[in-house]
């Protein structure tokens, strides 16, 4: 620190380093370990060490060590970062506590976060914000239940970097063998885990060995100090390179001529004159200013707190998401997440919580505990509730549609916080895993009328039809007109669309194939129900299995089922991706896609084959219709 | 869109950046959750960089909430010019607050007692403030680096309807997302500089240029050494023990509170790359002049139990 020692100016010293100072970087990260591991020890060291101890601290520290001190003569560490006098007469750390430090290439803020297990809330807690985790070993037993449990709510909790302290290793003579046992042991366990670096390091907190500065005892030794790999990290922003969200949480309306929206952008960046949607309603905009915290600039980035302006006067209020139209967020009232309970009160799968995500609050219940995670075995075990501390992966449904997006992708659209409508209370912390599409019950009725009788009454013959094709092939488009021009004509009719169905009936299901043979289960027995009540039915699903299609069929009387094969090519479907759903594929966000990754099974002899590449839906649609009237179903 | 190009490394925001942003989040969060917020307006180098967080919060808009000054009647006359102002220049709603019971009781700092004196002038009129308007979001600019128990605080810190405060009972908060319900008569205390040091402060008020009280400088001023502390004399309130001696001496302070229990430093700091400097050289935290911590060890904590900021 060149500035101590200058004599000429001192003052351009100082602004020079200020401005040194001003591209430091923060590195957030939490301490995680046993009750005797000696994690407030290795904080209080780092403290001592980067002689951000001022004097009268340590004059007090000396005091209270006399009183509380558990080790002997010696300035105990430990007293320096226990703060609250209750765990102080008891000895351990209860609570989350944040500490700062600061070297010249960064600052650091560290989450001390308790071992325990009752106290897993705590480090969950902690270990939200941390970018890194240092995990504690006490030399003597290596690896330990607790160990697991913290490399695995790291994990959880989206930390990508971890340091594997290994403390106390005076204790075992500095031993060369037992760290490297345990650094083994450690890494074939994290191997699971996504973790992008591991750094093991023989330390002793104590004495300082390898915590800030080398140690003389181990010159066997190689890797860093903890300080220097804490001072080297690369933790990439992972929420930079993530696509454009911006969840707004005020609008700022000074006057008529200024309607701006406030937010911290949650991921990618935006510059002025970029399309952005909001998310939902779906409507789309251009950025027209971007005000940050000096003033007007022209582009801004994840972290950034700013305000927008929009070229179109759109309804946007808090709780809004707006985001890059071409990577947009998942827009859905049912989802599938990891929740970590954090109340004495358990949870009451159909009790309605606040959930809070972003600026916006919602009321949401758990609709199903798929299963609780033990934290040390992680082992899948059954559970009716949740208890204090436990984690479980469950279903949850909203009372309206919100948007988000994987904890995965995004560790702010991606997270939430549920709060008792009672007490208030944070109760749990939940990672969206993914959108969810669920059913709703179906109550079978025996009826006494049947579908001749319905059918006369309409005065039509019912049939199916069925349209079948690549996403993008123009199905719906098709359909739709289809069924314009037979209400025209007075029939009854309905439209069974994939999009809108995956919405209600079949909410529940996914993209797997087992989930697809489900869905058009679903749907060719909903088409029966309804040709049954008499109505043309106009189902159009990308149905790209020839069984399902079949068994659809198979559920219809003779001449009641219509397939029509919407005959696009995936080079055509592909240059029209009306939802950005192909882009999304290819960068491998849509898993299962038809076409790349799903396949689709044309049909052999379908009632219809349309070609619509270069044709007007219209003639595509008159079409159809003279079909039917070709086969009587209209007259 | 912006995208990064690929293998490019998105250069991280500085600390200063990102302590900036989360700041001006947490104050836009309480505006936007509370139905009637107040901010805590000390006068000191803290409060000033809060306030001027919240104007970068709601640019072009001014901050939808008044400030509160709990005014003991013994701060510094400068810190009170300053206050003045400050809220005038900023065209802010400012409310300040005496508790009038203590003043007619005649608590004063040097016959009742630092102790007694800050827990009816500052802890109870506080409350009576708080009580008076209704408020159910109050900021504050306490860091977490100044004080052991404010380490474990949370940034949006809950209080019963008696204004305590039960570190044992805190809500979990994880992420940027922060509970912000309360029932009716409790309420949250705020605080947006959580994670900021006093380095921090310093280097952001030299880079953004923020104006402070101008006792935070070095100047001659008056002063008498008692219980071990540069005590200056603002007014003739202040009478001299046998003994003692008014001495001009080039001081500074280094945190502002009721001048007859706040510490002056011997400095020849007179600008701010000049107090930076003797921050980075410092041996004594800041707290080390404000009498009030001296107590009894965990103060700090029983205080704010009781309803302190």
């Amino acid at each position: 620190m060149s500035i101590l020692e200058t004599t000429h100016s001192a003052e351009d010293a100082v602004k020079d380093y200020v401005v040194a100072q001003e591209s430091k970087d923060q590195l957030r990260f939490l301490t995680c370990g046993s009750v005797d591991d000696g994690k407030s020890t290795l904080i209080g060291r780092l403290l001592y060490d980067t002689k951000l101890i001022f004097e009268d601290q340590l004059a007090a520290l000396e005091r209270d060590s006399k009183k509380h001190g558990t080790v002997g003569e010696d300035i105990d560490l430990a007293l320096l970062v226990d703060g609250l006098e209750a765990e102080r007469e008891q000895g351990i750390t209860i609570d989350v506590a944040y500490r700062f430090f600061a070297t010249d290439k960064r600052k650091f803020i560290v989450a001390d976060t308790p071992g325990h297990e009752q106290y897993t809330r705590n480090m969950a807690t902690g270990a939200s914000t941390a970018d890194l985790a240092v995990l504690l070993v006490d030399a003597r037993h290596g690896l330990m239940v607790q160990t697991r449990r913290h490399a695995f709510i790291a994990s959880l909790l989206g930390i990508r970097h971890v340091v594997l302290a290994v403390n106390k290793i005076d204790l075992v003579e500095y031993s060369e063998a037992k760290f490297n046992e345990i650094r083994k042991d450690f890494e074939a366990f994290a191997n699971g885990f996504d973790f992008e670096t591991l750094q093991a390091i023989p330390m002793s907190a104590r004495y300082g060995d390898n915590v800030t500065g080398r140690s003389d005892k181990m010159t066997w030794y190689q890797g860093p100090t903890l300080l220097e790999h804490l001072e080297r990290v690369e933790v990439g922003e992972h929420e930079i390179e993530a696509p454009f969200r911006f969840p707004v949480q005020w609008v700022n309306r000074p006057n008529l001529d200024f309607r701006g929206y406030s937010g911290t952008i949650a991921g990618g960046s935006v510059s002025v004159g970029d399309e952005v949607v909001v998310a939902g309603p779906a409507k789309v905009s251009k950025v027209e200013t971007i005000v940050g915290p000096s003033g007007e600039v022209p582009a801004a980035r994840a972290g950034e707190a700013v305000t927008l302006t929009l070229e179109d006067e759109i309804d946007i209020s808090r709780g809004d998401l707006l985001a890059a139209p071409a990577s947009r967020p998942d827009v859905a009232d049912q989802m599938a997440a990891h929740l970590i309970w954090m109340s004495e009160d358990k949870l009451l799968p159909g009790r309605s919580y606040l959930l809070k995500i972003g600026a916006k609050t919602v009321t949401a219940t758990v609709t199903e505990i798929k299963h609780k995670i033990n934290v040390n075995t992680f082992e899948h075990v059954a559970g009716k509730t949740l208890e204090l501390n436990e984690i479980a992966f469950c279903n949850l449904a909203l009372a309206s549609s919100i948007a988000f997006d994987p904890y995965e992708a995004n560790r702010t659209t991606g997270s939430f916080i549920l709060i008792d409508r009672m007490t208030n209370a944070t109760v749990g912390a939940g990672l969206v895993w993914f959108a969810l599409r669920r059913a709703t019950n179906i109550h079978w009725q025996a009826l006494d009328i049947d579908k001749q009788a319905r059918a006369e009454k309409l005065g039509q013959k019912p049939a199916v039809l069925w349209f079948t094709g690549l996403s993008g092939s123009g199905k719906s488009t098709i359909a739709s007109i289809v069924e314009k021009k037979l209400h025209l004509e007075g029939r009854h009719t309905y439209t069974l669309d994939g999009d809108n169905v995956r919405h209600g009936l079949n909410r529940d299901l996914g993209f797997t194939d087992e989930d697809r043979v489900e869905n058009i289960r679903r749907v060719g027995e909903v088409s029966r129900l309804f040709t049954d009540a008499g109505l043309i039915t106009l189902v159009s699903f990308i149905s790209p299995f020839q069984s399902e299609r079949k068994m659809a069929r198979d559920l219809l009387g003779e001449g009641e089922f219509i397939e029509v094969f919407v005959d696009t090519p995936i080079e055509e479907c592909r240059k029209r991706d009306p939802k950005g759903l192909y882009a999304k594929a290819d960068r491998g966000e849509i898993k299962n896609f038809t076409g790349i990754d799903s396949p689709y099974e044309a049909p052999e002899n379908p009632e219809i084959r349309v070609h619509n590449v270069g044709r007007d839906p219209e003639d595509v649609a008159e079409e159809i219709i003279a079909y039917l009237k070709d086969r009587g179903v209209v007259s | 869109m912006n995208m990064q190009s690929p293998g490019m490394t998105p250069e991280r925001l500085s600390n200063l950046k990102r302590l900036e942003a989360e700041s001006i989040h947490i104050i836009r969060e309480v505006a936007a959750e509370f139905s009637n917020p107040v901010m805590l307006y000390s006068i000191g180098k803290d409060s000033g960089v809060m306030l001027h967080l919240a104007m970068k919060a709601f640019y072009p808009s001014k901050p939808p909430f008044p400030l509160l000054h709990v005014d003991t009647t013994w701060k510094f006359r400068d810190m009170i010019t300053f206050r003045d102002e400050t809220a005038a220049n900023l065209g802010l709603d400012l409310i300040v607050h005496t508790n009038q019971e203590g003043v007619e009781k005649g608590i004063n700092p040097f016959d009742s007692g630092s102790s007694v004196h800050t827990h009816i002038m500052k802890t109870e009129a506080l409350k009576q403030a708080l009580n008076k308007y209704g408020f159910d979001a109050a900021f504050g600019g306490a860091r977490r680096d100044e004080e052991k128990s404010r380490a474990k605080e949370r940034v949006f810190s809950f209080r019963d309807g008696n204004h305590g405060w039960d570190p044992k009972n805190q809500r979990p908060e994880l992420w940027n997302l922060y509970n912000a319900r309360v029932a009716k008569g409790e309420s949250i205390r705020a605080f947006p500089l959580s994670n900021w040091t006093e380095l921090d402060i310093w280097q952001y008020i030299l880079t953004e240029n923020i104006p402070m009280v101008p006792l935070y400088f070095a100047a001659k001023r008056p002063v008498v050494e008692r219980d071990g502390m540069l005590i200056m004399l603002d007014d003739d309130r202040m009478k001299l023990l046998p003994g003692e001696t008014v001495q001009e001496k080039m001081v500074r302070f280094r945190t502002l509170g009721c001048y007859p229990l706040t510490g002056a430093i011997e400095s020849d700091a007179e600008t701010l790359p000049a107090i930076v400097r003797e921050m980075l050289i410092a041996r004594t935290s800041e707290r080390q002049g404000r009498l009030i911590d001296k107590d009894e060890s965990a103060s700090m904590e029983k205080k704010k139990r009781e309803g302190y900021f």
